[in-house]
């Protein structure tokens, strides 16, 4: 049973690298439904935070829930398959295959089929991973090897391999960065669409501040280890600190 | 459904190899063996889809090869039940070293397994009162579904078995790296992380594909031990396992039809290289090795593909490079 209102909760987390601290005592609630931008300073521990979020790093200190259930310790995998997902700054493809046959190595590792006699081509869930590729705008690079493909697109395919998982919240780590300036909003445009059709919450570390300001429902600001603010996007993006410390702009 | 005009040249070789015994009697005992170490290269190139390399794979023949001795020394010397018996004793094995060796990768990977394979072959060797130490075992020869054949007519059915498991265990692994659970077997060569994030253990995904290509090795080493009528820690020995590893390279590293392709070239330049130039057959071998890496890595298989895209792009006159080709693997790697 879920005790808790929130979807994922961490509280009171802590991490260190050497002499950094990458997470010092955070707490962090996402609410089903409500999209949320992590923003910061480079090296603030953005990233880190998903990192643990998906058993890739374990806490010194604190604990992260999902639905209420205690997941710090668990692998990534086991995390994975009761319903995170994760997409990475750098696209994880796998790149001797192409885009479609990502998709349904993704569907294999969903259906759990061990029959060695069954054709990865002809499983049933290939209409789902075409339908998949033709929600983030790749169908019609379906057949082609990954490595051969633009960053955008790379990155959409990487996301749509996460969707495949069906999970109910999907970590994305700078889902734009790499991305030429004119095809970012395009990309997310996309991408809020897909994740609102497959009713999917994201959490987004991200950089540029018009894909916040347009895209999350919620902004954290991670700083010096900690949630410094949390708010909807014009109550954080306006707030003087922020302004200051994170965008590095003249407040007004 | 349409032959594939790329596998006329492969039928045609097969059909050539089941006449054999008929019409190139003299070339029957090389071709057995090519078939019975194709069968074991097999393993070695399953391997080698997940991006790992074992020096220790010799381990599987060996253990097979001496199960199905003991066996042949019991009431149950059926030519069935020791196959079968090597093949659960190289898949137990293999579960076991998996369980270990699994856990690394690269270099470690493969010395790992040549440090197992060493060891056991020092028990073949230490422990003679039971493995006969390095004279080995006599292996009688076998009943086959329970009838005493003499040594000729066994020589032809042994010949037609090692073909027809080749056939059957070539088709069998086809099948398996283009499933579900083949394709997460291989993902572990280019990304494990995203592996991780699917939701499945590189590890457990590489053990899986670590028994068979142990159970394969060990069919492959209990033929052999049948058709020379002994065992040695020979078979368990380094050399053994860098011999696969040669020929899966020299075959089409990767490569189904190519661990036989390998295995029967290999054979042939030993056997006529050893009997034409006795003191330097070796460096004959490691000179046409050294030819295909350099010049043709996608090995013997590899240079069958690309005469045969040439040709037809030479019939269609276009002189255009192919383009489309959905994924490299359905060329390179069939």
């Amino acid at each position: 049973m879920n005790a808790s209102p929130y979807l994922l909760e961490a509280r009171d987390l802590q991490i260190r690298f050497g002499g950094v601290v990458a997470a010092d005592g955070v707490d962090l609630a996402i609410t089903e439904g409500r999209n949320l931008a992590i923003i910061g300073p480079n090296g603030a521990g953005k990233t880190t935070f998903l990192n643990i979020c998906t058993g890739w790093i374990k806490p010194s200190r604190g604990r992260v829930a999902f639905r209420g259930r205690d997941i710090t310790r668990m692998a990534p995998r086991k995390i994975c398959r009761i319903g995170i997902a994760r997409a990475f700054q750098h696209p994880q493809l796998f790149t001797e295959h192409t885009a479609i046959e990502n998709m349904l190595i993704a569907a294999s590792a969903r259906s759990g089929r061990q029959n060695p006699f069954i054709d990865m081509h002809n499983l049933p869930e290939r209409g789902e991973m075409m339908h998949l590729l033709d929600m983030v705008g790749c169908a019609d690079v379906a057949d082609r090897m990954v490595v051969e493909l633009s960053e955008g697109q790379r990155k959409l395919i990487d996301i749509a391999i996460a969707l495949a998982m069906k999970p109910a919240l999907l970590l994305m780590d700078e889902p734009t960065s790499g991305v030429a300036s004119a095809e970012k909003f395009q990309i997310m445009d996309i991408l809020v669409k897909t994740l609102a059709e497959a009713k999917v919450t994201a959490v987004f570390v991200e950089h540029d501040m018009g894909i916040v300001e347009n895209y999350a429902d919620e902004v954290a600001v991670w700083s010096g280890g900690k949630v410094q603010f949390k708010g909807t996007p014009q109550e954080v993006l306006q707030h003087p600190e922020v302004i200051r410390d994170v965008i590095g702009g003249e407040v007004a | 459904m349409t032959f594939p005009r790329r596998a006329i040249l492969p039928a045609i070789l097969v059909a050539a190899l089941a006449l054999v015994p008929i019409l190139a009697p003299f070339l029957q005992v090389v071709l057995i063996f090519a078939l019975m170490k194709g069968i074991a290269v097999l393993g070695v190139t399953v391997l080698l889809r997940a991006g790992q390399v074992s020096f220790g794979h010799a381990l599987f023949f060996g253990i097979a090869a001496y199960a199905g001795a003991f066996l042949a020394a019991s009431p149950f010397d059926d030519l069935v039940l020791l196959v079968l018996a090597g093949l659960v004793a190289s898949a137990v094995t293999g579960l076991v070293v998996g369980l270990f060796v699994a856990r690394y990768r690269g270099i470690f990977f493969a010395m790992l397994n040549l440090a197992f394979s060493m060891i056991f072959w020092s028990i073949l060797e230490k422990f003679y009162y039971l493995t006969g130490g390095a004279d080995g075992l006599r292996q009688p020869r076998p009943t086959v579904l329970g009838m005493a054949f003499e040594r000729g007519p066994f020589e032809d059915i042994l010949y037609y078995v090692a073909l027809g498991l080749a056939l059957l265990l070539g088709w069998f692994v086809i099948r398996f790296l283009g499933s579900p659970i083949g394709q997460l077997f291989q993902t572990v060569k280019t990304n494990e992380t995203r592996l991780e994030y699917l939701g499945i253990s590189p590890r457990v995904a590489l053990i899986k594909g670590y028994v068979l290509s142990a159970a394969l090795c060990g069919v492959g080493g209990v033929l052999m031990a049948t058709a020379q009528g002994i065992v040695t820690p020979s078979y368990a020995y380094w050399v053994r396992s860098g011999e696969m590893v040669f020929i899966a390279v020299l075959g089409g590293a990767g490569s189904v039809a190519g661990a036989f392709a390998g295995s029967i070239a290999y054979e042939l330049v030993r056997t006529y290289a050893a009997a034409f130039a006795g003191d330097i057959w070796q460096l004959l071998l490691g000179a046409f090795l050294l030819v295909i890496i350099l010049f043709a890595p996608g090995g013997l298989v590899g240079i069958y593909n690309s005469l045969f895209d040439r040709a037809r792009r030479g019939t269609s006159g276009s002189g255009k490079r192919e383009t489309g080709v959905p994924a490299k693997s359905a060329e390179v790697r069939s």
